[in-house]
């Protein structure tokens, strides 16, 4: 990697932090508020399907997360297991890719 | 008089520890622990030192673990039992007993482009930068280090990544990075950048912990980074 995209690595998994750190709290304060009369799948469905608001606020976390995890991944992958080069950069994308499906695959569930 | 119960590295890697007995003096440091073991007890101790005053930056060496400059660490402050465990420094291979081989250490000050490179000529006027401005004191914070190797000692990512350029290069390059008469900026901003430079650093602080200086080449760290940045995005890398 040239140290120019070494550095695009960083700024985005800062940035994707920054968004973390609100989507984290916004899901923490509905999770609470929602369990306050106790939980169930059909009250769950009932506020989330058809809800563009919540459908973006869920799609922007996932693309975060995706972003984010895979990032942290490099330097734990090369200072655990002294894993470099290019293998290391397709799994991390892998790693992404399958963080990206599993967490749309749950959004559209929920929100389609 | 009291005696110092002292264990001292001996060998190269696979060595071992070699207990001393050592009498205690008043304001002993523990330069003079190790350096009466090798006058009165065994000359074929290996260890290195030059100035004695804190300002050569030769005699680092890990003490009850800790890496320290031993020339200006009382015996007082750290061996309140009695004992001391002398060892090399840690991330640097042993040449022998408490000498490291300091080479990769120094090789990593000429990848991080730790050497000045300005633009003017004898012909030009002297460059003029005032004592209080912000560009003079964050070169100013991390000037007065010595190369003893602590903080390069004392850091886990070194550890983890040896070719992580470590506090020492790093704060080096920041110190020429806001060096307002630095004319490589961008060269050594390429040289500092990614997985084995500054974005490797996990802000552990054990370089800022333990400088003798009392310098934080974290902080440092942090200014290369935010330069990195700003030139990422202004696409000067």
């Amino acid at each position: 990697m040239s140290a120019r995209s070494d550095t695009l690595l960083w700024i985005a998994q800062r940035a994707s932090a920054a968004l973390l750190a609100l989507c984290v709290t916004v899901h923490l304060f509905t999770i609470v508020y929602a369990v306050r009369g106790g939980l169930s799948a059909a009250e769950i469905f009932a506020r989330t399907r058809g809800s563009a608001g919540w459908f973006a606020f869920y799609t922007v976390f996932v693309i975060a997360v995706a972003v984010h995890a895979p990032i942290g991944l490099r330097p734990v992958l090369t200072e655990w297991l002294g894993w470099r080069g290019r293998t290391r950069e397709w799994f991390v994308a892998a790693f992404g890719v399958l963080l990206a499906w599993l967490g749309m695959r749950a959004v559209l569930t929920v929100f389609g | 008089m009291t005696a110092l119960q002292v264990s001292v590295w001996r060998g190269g890697a696979n060595g071992r520890l070699q207990r001393y007995e050592v009498p205690r003096y008043s304001s002993q440091t523990v330069l003079d622990v190790v350096t009466h073991i090798q006058r009165r007890l065994d000359p074929s101790l290996a260890y290195r030192y030059a100035c004695r005053v804190g300002m050569c930056g030769s005699c680092a060496m890990t003490v009850n673990g800790v890496p320290r400059w031993t020339c200006r660490t009382h015996v007082d402050k750290v061996a309140n039992d009695g004992r001391l465990e002398l060892r090399p420094l840690r991330n640097l291979p042993v040449i022998r007993d408490l000498v490291a081989d300091m080479r990769s250490f120094f090789d990593k000050w000429e990848r991080a482009k730790g050497h000045f490179a300005g633009a003017a000529t004898k012909a030009d006027d002297f460059a003029r930068v005032a004592p209080d401005s912000p560009a003079r004191h964050a070169a100013d914070a991390g000037i007065e280090c010595i190369g003893c190797g602590v903080c390069y000692a004392a850091c886990d990512v070194v550890s983890w990544n040896p070719d992580y350029l470590g506090p020492a290069a790093l704060n080096r390059a920041w110190t020429l990075v806001a060096d307002v008469r630095d004319a490589k900026t961008v060269e050594r901003l390429r040289a500092i950048a990614g997985d084995a430079g500054c974005h490797a650093c996990h802000t552990h602080l054990s370089c800022t912990e333990r400088c003798p200086k009392h310098l934080s080449p974290t902080a440092s760290i942090a200014g290369l980074k935010r330069a990195v940045t700003k030139a990422a995005l202004e696409g000067k890398l």
